[in-house]
């Protein structure tokens, strides 16, 4: 690959990615906040949702915590606890168990999406798409896992979270750190970015509305006042 | 005590015909649009039958409402928060389209379009999810009307709980009864509070409960949560609609359009003033038999200086509370007891009640063979069981039944002593506890129900939201917006092509089949 094709995917797009996701998503909220939704078909079909649905998202939000606190946690902090190695043999097993479950459920929820015609007809272009770059995206990042096993010493890794860290605390150069690793790491990068992109565009945005406050409304109900 | 106002709505049964038109109404009005072509905000059902959709009314099924935990405290018969949260990726409780039914329309071009052929051709039904045909549909939201179906099916009703009953099953036997149902107005909305987004509301001023459009996140929880199903899903917004009691109306003093075009003027609508301080207390009595009765005990008498004192501290309107001293609601409710909320025993305080209808008195009566008390005939003697009705309308209690219905034979007995035969009866009254000038006002609103007795709506006092009456933010804000719409503010409507999710489904009622893909 290039450099400049290397610098531009891996230290320009990032930001663009993430820029697009931030502006899209508060102008979306604030201009067309009747289209911000979870967008559930269960209405028009259960079958499949249990199963499928379930362990979609256990496993996709246990993938997502998984690579913010692998990537984002400082080499010195996680030393304290245990070596790069040990590190890197739990994101494996741990990334290889949570993505299972993420394969399996996603499978579940494409093939109900493509072959149930209640849902393929009430499916939006977006709602088809981001289907199917998440399985792409969970097949790629599984597939890393052999990759990984190659490097035991930690090595990729250290040099994946580098290249994170930089990109989050906005220094110069992080798209080297990633030069010269496995092209399957790289194109997980890529569209893992490339979903932040789209972010605003698909039912992804509903990940921000995460009903926490629920927990914490005191009592049940809720009275308006006039105004 | 923290008073609060409400416009309730009473349906006298003995007056309904079932003839529709509160629905029909009511769709065109409100959900004539995709996505909601199964939504029926306001539906009749025949019953006994399981309704629509199916079964609703069997919690055990459903997990609507609330339960009463052995601490005494309520919670969502669904579980409590976490619970609630754990059920967001696939809902166990929610019905699918099915079970209320697949929207479709009818192919009428093909009446005009086939070509000569040797039979008349015929106008199929076709899916409006999909454009399939379909082979027949299979349930909708009169399914089973006036008895339609086999007893066996319609005999899964909720309601024969307690009751023997296969004799209902014979001809000579068979009672029926039509059921209007829209959405209550709880004053315990478990609608509300199986919201995770916070999106739906009671209003302070006028008790009506609403889902703000632009905060539901689709969770599909207060679907689940409404044990009467009148919390709808929106499968082409992906947002939950539900009745409104036509808000828009009300505030300006008009009734529901379901009231209004009511032929068979069964319905009412009027305020009620309840302490909102008591709501918990009342929803969580220990015996489901005692439901009805803890909320007719929180509600306020509007005649009671303390009562108005109280009001008036609390923000209630003048015009409110007149209102509320001729209230429709009140008088059938609490002054008659005539009136009764539909299914108690979910616990969520309901607004919308009901007068249960009479019946005819069963055949062996008119044989002598059967014995009243020479003045109004013994009411377990009804076609339609007293029991039925009890676990319709008190949760099982048969005796406020048996009263209100016992009232209502001896206003009909009086009456008739009185412009039939010419000299009015009073005996009869004696039996029953009232006294000539309250059923002659119950006559002249039950039998006469003049538009003006039946609706006593106050205007909704907008300046009031303001910190003077005289705010002229709130007055200028209201001045020339535009109204009831979809999220979009003024612009009209969610516009054809959307950045964020062009609309996969529209005109669905156009009479129009979708083309399969």
């Amino acid at each position: 690959m290039s450099d400049y094709l290397n610098e531009f995917l891996f230290g320009i797009y990032p930001y663009i990615a993430v820029v697009v996701m931030i502006l899209g998503c508060i102008l979306r909220y604030d201009k067309d906040p009747y289209s911000w939704k979870a967008d559930s078909s269960q209405l028009l079909r259960s079958r499949g949702l249990k199963w499928g649905s379930n362990l979609f998202h256990i496993g996709i939000i246990l993938l997502f915590f998984g690579h913010l606190v692998g990537l984002l946690t400082p080499e010195p902090i996680y030393h304290l606890f245990m070596t790069a190695a040990a590190k890197q043999l739990m994101a494996m097993v741990a990334g290889g168990i949570f993505g299972t479950l993420c394969f399996i459920g996603l499978t579940i929820l494409l093939y109900r999406r493509l072959t149930d015609p209640r849902i393929r007809a009430t499916s939006k272009f977006a709602d088809i798409m981001i289907l199917v770059v998440l399985y792409v995206q969970l097949i790629l990042g599984l597939a890393t896992i052999p990759f990984s096993a190659q490097h035991p010493d930690g090595s990729s890794m250290i040099a994946l979270a580098n290249w994170a860290q930089y990109i989050v605390t906005f220094q110069g150069g992080a798209a080297d750190f990633v030069q010269e690793e496995a092209f399957i790491f790289k194109a997980h990068i890529f569209l893992g970015l490339t979903i932040f992109l789209i972010f605003p565009f698909t039912r992804l945005v509903h990940v921000f509305s995460a009903p926490f406050k629920y927990i914490l409304r005191p009592g049940y109900q809720i009275v308006r006042k006039r105004g | 005590m923290k008073v609060r106002a409400q416009i309730g709505m009473v349906l006298n049964l003995d007056k309904c015909i079932g003839c529709h038109t509160c629905s029909v109404t009511c769709k065109n009005v409100w959900t004539s649009r995709a996505g909601v072509e199964y939504a029926w905000f306001n539906n009749v059902e025949t019953k006994p039958g399981v309704g629509y959709p199916r079964n609703w009314e069997d919690q055990k099924e459903w997990n609507g409402g609330w339960s009463r935990k052995s601490n005494g405290k309520i919670k969502p018969k669904m579980g409590g928060k976490f619970r609630l949260l754990s059920k967001i990726f696939a809902n166990p409780d929610l019905p699918e389209i099915d079970d209320y039914y697949e929207p479709f329309t009818f192919d009428y071009a093909h009446l005009q379009n086939s070509g000569e052929a040797k039979d008349m051709p015929t106008a199929r039904a076709h899916s409006m999810l999909t454009g399939a045909k379909m082979e027949k549909p299979d349930w909708g939201p009169n399914w089973e009307e006036i008895l339609g179906g086999e007893f066996e099916k319609r005999s899964q009703d909720y309601n024969f709980e307690g009751i023997e009953k296969e004799m209902y099953g014979e001809f000579e036997n068979t009672f029926m009864m039509y059921l209007p149902r829209l959405c209550e107005h709880c004053l315990n909305p478990a609608c509300v509070a199986s919201c995770p987004s916070g999106a739906i509301y009671k209003r302070e001023e006028d008790g009506i409960v609403l889902i703000d459009q632009d905060k539901c996140r689709g969770w599909r929880m207060c679907v689940s949560g409404c044990p009467y199903k009148k919390i709808y899903f929106n499968w082409q917004s992906g947002k939950s609609e539900k009745c409104t009691f036509c808000y828009p109306r009300i505030e300006n003093g008009e009734p529901t359009v379901c009231s209004e075009t009511c032929v068979g003027r069964i319905r009412y609508l009027g305020v009620m003033l309840y302490d909102a301080d008591r709501i918990e207390e009342a929803a969580s009595v220990a015996d489901e038999k005692d439901l009805y009765e803890a909320q007719t005990d929180i509600f306020l008498d509007p005649s009671d200086p303390e009562v108005i004192a109280a009001a008036k501290r609390d923000g209630v309107p003048d015009s409110w509370l007149t209102a509320a001293r001729n209230s429709p609601v009140y008088k059938m409710a609490m002054e008659w007891k005539v009136a009764f909320p539909l299914h108690p025993e979910y616990r969520t305080l309901p607004m919308v009640w009901y007068i249960p209808p009479l019946s005819p008195i069963q055949s062996r009566w008119d044989n002598g063979q059967l014995e009243d008390d020479g003045v109004i005939p013994d009411v377990s003697k009804l076609r339609i069981p007293v029991r039925y009705l009890a676990n319709l309308l008190t949760g099982g209690k048969e005796q406020p039944i048996t009263h209100a219905l016992e009232r209502m034979l001896a206003m009909r007995a009086y009456m008739r002593t009185k412009h039939v035969e010419g000299k009015p009866e009073t005996g009869i009254l004696d039996h029953v506890g009232l006294d000539t000038k309250t059923v002659e006002d119950m006559y002249q609103i039950m039998a006469i129900a003049n538009f003006e007795d039946r609706y006593v709506i106050p205007t909704n006092h907008r300046e009031y939201a303001g910190k003077t009456p005289f705010d002229n933010d709130i007055a200028f804000a209201s001045r020339s917006e535009c109204g009831f719409s979809f999220g979009d503010g003024c612009a009209g409507g969610s516009p054809k092509k959307n950045l964020f999710g062009t609309p996969t489904h529209q005109n669905t009622l156009n009479g129009q089949i979708r083309r399969e893909k």
